[in-house]
């Protein structure tokens, strides 16, 4: 330990390397998706998102044929202003743009001694050029994509130019009720939420009474039904699903919320009651005692004392089973299905319909992802806790 | 057993309120947990619309298994065969992978100042659905038939001049690239429980054996390992456990095409597209079954947990 600070640091660079390679690894695939979704749609499926900072397309090939003598602004030649949309509005293919380059004026030949570009410089110099004449210079960075995710819009341009060119789809309205479109996130966020809240506060409830009892009561058949509990907590959701469905049908629960909120609740309690009744049990068993020698019966110990303490358990169970809950997919397309679709369920059938919308997909994966990592990063001290206190689940 | 004795007499109270306490949550799960089970067992020999015995759809002159008719689709159909080596292929890879990633990382981390950052780096796509896992990884896995790759992974491929690869339609290599998504979402889980496990190695002893001339790779096998081997244990369960219900992924990224259907996707699949519930019943009960170890371990290890107490 007292040797001196470089010596320290060299010896333990192979440590840095690998730890540090293995950080940027992790970030690097959830990174892209954030670049990607602020991109415009018109460059994510032309260029990778490691390229949003280098020069937009065709402006190398431009600079090589064309700048010397149109300038780099394009607008050293009076007569044959590029930034002129009219002008370049006919030469927007690479075609005509090479029969152009290829034509002479003045008797000269129009590049003079500079070689024609072939097809694809010719096409990505046409690309450069609608852009320095404002045709289509879509901006480096968009929020669009996360308004078209949001209202569900799925056309080829956007939602606000199409609003702005009233050439939206029937079903949308160019005004806020846009946001309670079946089709889009802004209706699976708040579906996502009404799914997520209760079933999130039920088990709690309910496995708190159940942990009290399990930890400071006596009854029989404890021990053996905690057990039981113990064994219940691994048993795969798959195994439930087609009697609960049936179930549900009979009931018309299927679709509904209070469908899924009860489903949530059955399959969070083994462990929400495992993880309280491990807390609760561990607390000074004076502490009872005396409540109890003053007076108190199991109802107030139970408010008063208990549920006051816990809240460290607490914490963590309603973390767990908050993402739990929101992140899930297999319950949520089971039992609410496209009736009351929430954001896990909109993206997955966004995968399939839309197949390379990127800038889509990307908007509403990150849409779906920003509620459980602000959670994630505001109390992870309780997540770890909760995680390193119990096992699994589901 | 110790655990009765822990109700102080004090406290004792008529027979029927501990009941109450408990009556609720144990009406909840057995309508949601124990008889589902019990009817997914019974539904598992009846026929597609639970109306006869599942022996009624033999056809004569073909394989039959009588009242099993259902299990020798779940064993031995080719689709149900291929569920199961991806299964294992799934449970190899991914176990190994996270828990020795997990493990690399927690060691290393607990030599750095910025520990609290790394591990909290590795431990975010925790925090994220498999539904926005799987949109991320078919984004770096993206393959374009043209020139242009805007996946990452086929972009680095072409920049060192080999061919790109559609990694998600070719056989093998995609199961390879699922297993991938799965490491990148759980190895953060090894790495916290594992973590904790380290920290909890006595610093004297590492100490002492170090003063003794031992190398970092000795007192690390010698030392820490026999610490923590009882919770790597638990952490590959809990990890056996998790792979064995992988659905997720699979059904979003490839959606079980191409040679990457597992069990718990085959048994949405039967069920909820091709509506063969005596089928679907049958692979959820052989799903449970390969289960049932880790919950026999599960059980046993609480039951010494509490003989500690």
């Amino acid at each position: 330990m007292n040797r001196p600070l470089p010596r320290r640091l060299f010896k333990k660079w192979p440590v840095h390397l690998v730890l540090i390679g293995l950080c940027v690894l992790w970030l690097l695939p959830a990174f892209g998706l954030l670049v990607t979704s602020f991109r415009p749609f018109q460059d994510v499926n032309e260029t990778g998102w490691w390229t949003v900072l280098s020069p937009p397309k065709g402006q190398p090939e431009y600079e090589q044929a064309c700048a010397a003598c149109h300038g780099n602004d394009g607008k050293q030649i009076a007569a044959a202003d590029l930034t002129n949309p009219e002008l370049v509005q006919s030469y927007r293919r690479s075609f005509t743009l090479i029969a152009a380059l290829k034509r002479t004026i003045n008797d000269q030949p129009h590049m003079g001694e500079t070689p024609i570009p072939d097809e694809q410089a010719a096409a990505d110099i046409a690309t450069y050029l609608r852009r320095l004449s404002g045709i289509d210079a879509p901006p480096r960075f968009t929020l669009d994509n996360y308004i078209d995710a949001l209202v569900g819009y799925r056309g080829n341009a956007t939602y606000r130019a199409d609003c702005a060119a009233g050439t939206q789809a029937l079903d949308l309205n160019c005004d806020l009720t846009d946001l309670g479109n079946p089709r889009g996130m802004g209706r699976a966020f708040i579906n996502s939420i009404l799914v997520t809240v209760p079933a999130t506060i039920l088990p709690i409830l309910i496995a708190a009474f159940a942990a009290y009892a399990f930890a400071w009561l006596h009854f029989p058949m404890r021990t053996w039904l905690f057990a039981l509990l113990v064994g219940l907590q691994v048993v795969p959701l798959q195994m439930t699903l087609i009697p609960i469905s049936r179930l549900y049908a009979q009931l018309g629960l299927n679709g509904t919320f209070p469908g899924i909120w009860l489903f949530h609740l059955g399959f969070g309690l083994p462990y929400a009651i495992y993880l309280m009744r491990n807390f609760l049990g561990s607390l000074p068993r004076d502490l009872f005692e005396s409540a109890y020698i003053d007076g108190a019966n199991h109802w107030t110990a139970f408010w008063r004392l208990a549920v006051p303490l816990a809240t460290p358990a607490v914490a963590s169970l309603a973390i767990f089973q908050f993402l739990w809950v929101w992140n899930d997919l297999l319950v949520a397309l089971v039992f609410l299905g496209g009736q009351n679709p929430v954001m896990t369920y909109q993206i997955s059938n966004m995968v399939t319909s839309l197949g390379s919308g990127w800038h889509l997909l990307t908007a509403a994966a990150f849409l779906s992802m920003a509620l459980p990592m602000i959670i994630f990063f505001a109390l992870q001290r309780y997540f770890v806790r909760g995680m390193l206190a119990g096992s699994v689940k589901g | 057993m110790a655990a009765e004795m822990q109700v102080p007499t004090i406290m004792k109270q008529g027979r029927t309120t501990p009941w109450l306490y408990v009556m609720p949550a144990l009406i909840i799960m057995t309508v949601f947990i124990i008889y589902p089970m019990l009817n997914t067992i019974y539904l598992s020999f009846r026929n597609i619309d639970n109306t006869d015995w599942a022996s009624a759809a033999c056809v004569a002159g073909q394989p039959c298994w009588g009242v099993l008719e259902n299990y020798r689709y779940a064993l031995t159909s080719p689709i149900m065969q291929t569920a199961f080596v991806n299964n294992l292929t799934w449970i190899v890879l991914m176990v190994s992978g996270t828990v020795l990633l997990g493990l690399l990382v927690a060691v290393l981390s607990d030599r750095v100042r910025y520990e609290p950052l790394a591990k909290a780096i590795i431990f975010l796509p925790m925090a994220i659905s498999f539904v926005g896992a799987g949109v991320i990884w078919k984004f770096m896995y993206d393959y374009g038939s043209g020139q242009v790759q805007i996946g990452f992974l086929n972009a680095v491929i072409t920049a060192l001049g080999g061919q790109p690869v559609s990694w998600l339609t070719t056989p093998q290599i995609n199961n390879i690239a699922l297993i991938v998504v799965g490491v990148w979402m759980w190895s953060g889980f090894c790495m916290t429980i594992l973590s904790a496990a380290i920290k909890s190695v006595p610093a004297e002893i590492l100490e002492a054996a170090r003063v003794d001339g031992a190398t970092e790779w000795a007192a690390f096998r010698k030392i820490t390992v026999p610490v923590i081997w009882p919770t790597v244990t638990v952490v590959i369960t809990t990890m056996v456990i998790n792979v064995l219900k992988i659905f997720d992924i699979v059904y979003v990224m490839t959606g079980g095409n191409y040679g990457t259907e597992v069990i718990a996707n085959r048994m949405y699949v039967e069920m909820y597209t091709s509506f063969q519930t005596g089928r679907a019943a049958s692979i959820a009960v052989v799903l449970i079954v390969v289960i049932v170890p880790a919950m026999i371990y599960n059980i046993r290890r609480f039951r010494e947990q509490e003989a500690t107490r």
